[in-house]
């Protein structure tokens, strides 16, 4: 699991591995059931406080991204929840806010976004298939 | 470490009101400060602030001229002993006596320490790859450092102090502290007081932080919420003005004409219901990194 985090945007670090984290979940870049590195480890490989870890692992927790088992182990919760469901959506919709922001700005309609968005999906499809 | 943060346990380090002068200059003035037991404490400032007279007081090395210092519940000027024997301390200059090998420094300083754990202190020069027989004299600015690390780390030090640690140093010398200070305070119920001017390690490392300028502590507050309450918004106004509208909780602010970037602390809300109070539209809303957030606190 490769995170990176970074002092110079502002953004909390527990938040930093949250997000990081919950994006490598929900594209699959972390399998269900796989197990996270114990707060310990991720604190000393990333340099950072183990207490922002520990925060941080409990907000993955509480959002249902990550599920501890009896005492010991974080672990990857199954994709197929709801609450991973949601989690895409949300990453999505982040996506998309950004997106129709930009085109309001730069004076694009929304029938050319569409059809540009078609567009782009035509041209992606051998991609998309591989 | 996953006890509770600040642990209710009483504090590791407090001082009460502590006054400290060098002839005509006062290096510490009414300086309050409160060090939880089983965390990390970052202490940040410029140079010449007081950082490293502050900590001479908490090493008892120093007496106040008013005020009190407590540390474990002891005032360290009249029990050296007791405090210093749970404290490993790395200074600037890291001090060490030039004229030793690794190893007799090794054997030197675990006669101070009735906790030294041998086993330990090996594990660690090996991971630092100190030459036992090298002479401390011939050593890099990094391997000094290194060493002076050892000698403050291998009794399992109840608080570690490290002023400036990585003042000076490379990149790979800075990662190896970094990594002893996250694994101190992993060791459940340890403490470490570290002061520094990177504040980008401030920021990865410290639960608490306090800024101290021109001898007085300005702010101390967990880093959790000094980053929740600080924000640099930026309104947009109906109209070009010549000085920015005043706003609650504004400590800094720039622009010009009807675009106006502001430095807050305060809720978040509470900024926003004031912008739009004076008819201003919130156009930026962004969090600030801990450098930002000293520059405009020591600027105010």
């Amino acid at each position: 699991m490769q995170l990176h985090i970074s002092t110079s945007d502002g953004v909390p670090i527990y938040l930093q591995i949250v997000n990081q984290i919950k994006y490598l979940a929900a594209s699959e870049r972390l399998a269900p059931g796989e197990e996270l590195p114990a707060i310990r480890v991720l604190a000393e490989k990333l340099l950072v406080n183990p207490n922002t870890v520990a925060r941080a692992y409990r907000e993955l927790e509480l959002a249902g991204i990550v599920e501890k088992r009896r005492t010991a182990g974080t672990y990857v919760s199954d994709q197929g929840s709801p609450l991973a469901r949601r989690e895409r959506i949300k990453i999505l919709k982040d996506r998309i806010d950004s997106l129709l922001a930009e085109a309001d700005q730069m004076n694009v309609s929304w029938e050319e976004l569409t059809k540009l968005i078609e567009q782009r999906r035509t041209a992606m499809q051998p991609a998309l298939k591989e | 470490m996953n006890a509770p943060y600040p642990s209710l346990a009483p504090p590791i380090v407090e001082l009460h009101r502590v006054t400290r002068r060098f002839g005509a200059t006062t290096a510490l003035e009414d300086v309050s400060l409160t060090v939880p037991r089983g965390g990390v404490f970052g202490l940040i400032g410029g140079n010449g602030a007081g950082k490293t007279t502050l900590i001479k007081h908490v090493l008892g090395l120093l007496k106040p001229h008013a005020g009190a210092v407590r540390v474990f519940g002891l005032d360290p000027v009249e029990h050296p002993v007791g405090v210093l024997g749970r404290i490993g301390y790395l200074s600037e200059e890291r001090d060490l006596p030039d004229w030793m090998r690794v190893n007799e420094l090794m054997r030197y300083t675990q006669a101070f320490f009735p906790h030294w754990d041998p086993g330990y202190a090996e594990e660690l020069r090996e991971a630092f790859d100190l030459d036992p027989r090298a002479k401390i004299k011939s050593l890099s600015r990094g391997q000094r450092a290194r060493c002076g690390l050892l000698a403050a780390l291998a009794h399992r030090p109840e608080l570690l102090v490290l002023d400036e640690p990585s003042s000076g140093l490379d990149p790979v010398v800075r990662r190896d502290i970094l990594g002893a200070i996250i694994r101190t305070i992993a060791d459940e119920g340890r403490t470490v007081l570290f002061s520094s001017h990177l504040l980008d390690e401030v920021e990865r490392v410290a639960d608490q932080v306090a800024i101290i300028h021109q001898g007085r502590i300005l702010l101390t507050a967990p880093m959790e919420e000094l980053k929740q309450t600080h924000r640099r918004v930026t309104l947009r106004l109906e109209q070009a003005v010549d000085a920015p509208p005043a706003l609650v909780g504004a400590i800094a602010c720039s622009g010009e004409g009807a675009e106006w970037t502001y430095i807050c602390s305060g809720e978040g809300a509470q900024v926003r219901r004031a912008a739009e109070a004076i008819g201003a539209a919130v156009v930026g809303d962004d969090a600030l990194t801990l450098d930002e957030i000293y520059v405009s606190r020591v600027q105010a």
